[in-house]
């Protein structure tokens, strides 16, 4: 037996496949094949007498087989070389033969290999080499029905959720290159440990596809830094919950949403993302309405709030780049906020003008007596972004514009002044006083094309070093 | 092929353990009782004026403050009560 040898894999009903079985039976009686490997039909090709059945696709799969026909050089047993589709100076190269297939022609495409079915891989890497799953396995008996019988355990925000196979675990752990079992953190209330693997069960059922991966571990390990205070955020009685703002090229790449309805339904991306977040801090953390979460009112962005900023253009510095991180690179930055406070402003055409009125509508966070407390974000709509790119204000300037005019007079702001109870101590009376803590307020672009309308998020009344910092993180494959 | 339907739990699969309660005391004469104040506005008011009352009955008060009743009293916090007082009464709310 010559220490070369070839053998191919192929499927029935490939025309390809069909195409070169005289080419098959030809290298047959020169000797050289040693097998074909046929995926569907142990019969195929008929007139080749060592045809492997492969329907259980195991060494199509030890043999990471992507197209049929696929012609492989051995050399002792070791593969060398491989051909993909019918090619016929490649395969008379592999066989070292001048005369091979001439009457055929001189290249056809092959067609997918069954083992690269849609779902099959990892179907087939559980089959062969176990799913190296650490969870536990919940069985579903045969008359239950599996979307209630998740509900049942708890593990629902409410709507229904992608059950978490084994499969969809497994396809969900390719969207990153971190280990299964590596632990991104601890995560609140209950503090224990989360694996990657828990984060990618999460974001199944959530209905994350696997290129979101990174995006939500990015977001997870954001919200479990000691500064962002997830513990605290899920069990104040107050509205809040994560909001997640995604930069850089990712955003892109899964193709989040900055535009039109940036906050609301309709982006695979944005609702997901938010969602799994949410999803590990119930089921990994135990952090549950009525238990530690103590919410008064909650708010909607609970069941999810992510979206992307709008960098369809570099005339404002994104806000990750802000935060620190570099040009080019992906970031999330996650923020305890509330819901949706729009501001209208039609009128205003001049930098000036839409300041004051951005101003004037911040100073109503949380309360109008308060500052120094709860932090916001300022999300600016094109049209409203127009306007200072009119005028040639950066980001920079309408922060530095805004914090002139949210400086408040402490007399306004003392307890019972106004009229309302609310307020700050006696002392700040004579001072001048900012609304925000300095980094207090960030600014966002999003929004649709239309509308010269702009929106505030409060963020939660407890921030800084006695609540949360907003915190940015790198996002990595 | 995997015939049986089966899901990855997504929890932290915790066991949760019960625990036996410290029994109540009857009284708290004669025991060294631990002031939590936990930063919540206006509740070093409470908890101070509390201590006060307390002492004014002949009891032992010792004050704590937490940093901020946002995260968990640190565990060098915990370590100082365990120990030097026999209860805590702590004010959750403002």
């Amino acid at each position: 037996m010559p220490q070369k040898q070839l053998i191919a894999v192929v499927k029935q009903s490939c025309q390809t496949c069909q195409l070169v079985e005289p080419v098959l039976l030809q290298l047959q009686q020169q000797g050289l094949l040693s097998a074909v490997y046929s995926q569907d039909d142990p019969d195929f090709p008929s007139d080749i007498t060592t045809v492997i059945d492969d329907s259980s696709l195991h060494q199509s799969w030890q043999r990471k087989i992507e197209i049929v026909p696929t012609l492989i050089q051995l050399h002792d047993g070791e593969e060398v070389a491989r051909s993909e589709g019918w090619d016929r100076a490649q395969w008379a190269q592999l066989a070292a033969m001048e005369e091979l297939g001439a009457e055929l022609p001189a290249s056809r495409p092959g067609c997918a290999s069954k083992s690269i079915d849609p779902g099959m891989e990892e179907k087939l890497d559980i089959r062969f080499a176990g799913d190296g799953l650490e969870a536990r396995r919940v069985p579903i008996g045969d008359g239950e029905d599996e979307m209630e019988a998740m509900f049942e355990r708890g593990w629902s925000d409410g709507l229904p959720l992608v059950p978490p196979t084994p499969e969809r675990v497994l396809r969900m752990l390719k969207g990153t290159s971190r280990a299964p079992h590596e632990i991104v953190g601890q995560v609140p209330p209950d503090l224990v440990s989360c694996t990657v693997e828990k984060v990618a069960v999460n974001a199944v059922m959530a209905g994350c596809k696997p290129e979101y991966m990174p995006v939500v571990l990015a977001a997870v390990e954001a919200v479990l830094e000691d500064k962002f205070c997830m513990h605290g955020m899920l069990a104040t009685t107050m509205f809040c919950g994560p909001i997640v703002i995604v930069n850089g090229p990712v955003t892109r790449a899964i193709n989040m949403n900055w535009g039109m309805n940036a906050f609301g339904q309709g982006n695979r991306a944005n609702a997901t993302i938010g969602r799994a977040l949410q999803l590990v801090i119930r089921n990994v953390g135990g952090g549950k309405p009525g238990g530690i979460d103590r919410s008064a009112l909650g708010n909607p962005g609970k069941y999810t709030f992510c979206f992307a900023e709008d960098e369809t253009d570099s005339f404002w510095t994104p806000l990750a780049q802000e935060r620190g991180i570099a040009a080019g690179s992906s970031a999330v930055t996650v923020f305890a906020g509330e819901g949706v406070q729009g501001i209208v402003d039609q009128k205003a055409r001049s930098p000036e003008a839409l300041t004051a009125s951005f101003a004037a509508s911040l100073l109503a966070v949380s309360n109008i007596k308060s500052a120094m407390g709860g932090d916001a974000i300022l999300v600016v709509s094109p049209e409203h972004v127009d306007v200072y790119r009119g005028a040639g204000w950066d980001k920079a300037r309408l922060h530095s514009e805004l914090a002139k005019r949210l400086l408040r007079d402490g007399e306004e702001l003392v307890a019972g002044a106004q009229g309302i109870d609310e307020g700050l101590p006696a002392w700040v009376a004579g001072k001048s006083i900012a609304k925000f803590k300095p980094g207090g307020l960030m600014i966002v672009r999003a929004g649709g094309n239309a509308g010269k309308f702009s929106a505030i998020l409060t963020g939660w009344g407890a921030s800084g070093d006695t609540g949360s910092t907003a915190v940015t993180r790198a996002i990595t494959e | 092929m995997t015939t049986e339907r089966v899901l990855m739990d997504p929890t932290a699969e915790l066991n949760t353990s019960a625990r036996e309660r410290t029994p109540k005391p009857a009284q708290l004469t004669g025991l060294r009782v631990g002031i939590l104040d936990i930063s919540k506005p206006r509740g070093d008011l409470f908890m101070s004026h509390l201590a006060k009352r307390l002492r004014e009955r002949g009891m032992e008060a010792v004050e704590y403050v937490k940093p901020t009743f946002t995260r968990v009293a640190p565990p060098a916090l915990l370590a100082q009560m365990v120990g030097n007082v026999d209860v805590v009464i702590e004010g959750l709310a403002d």
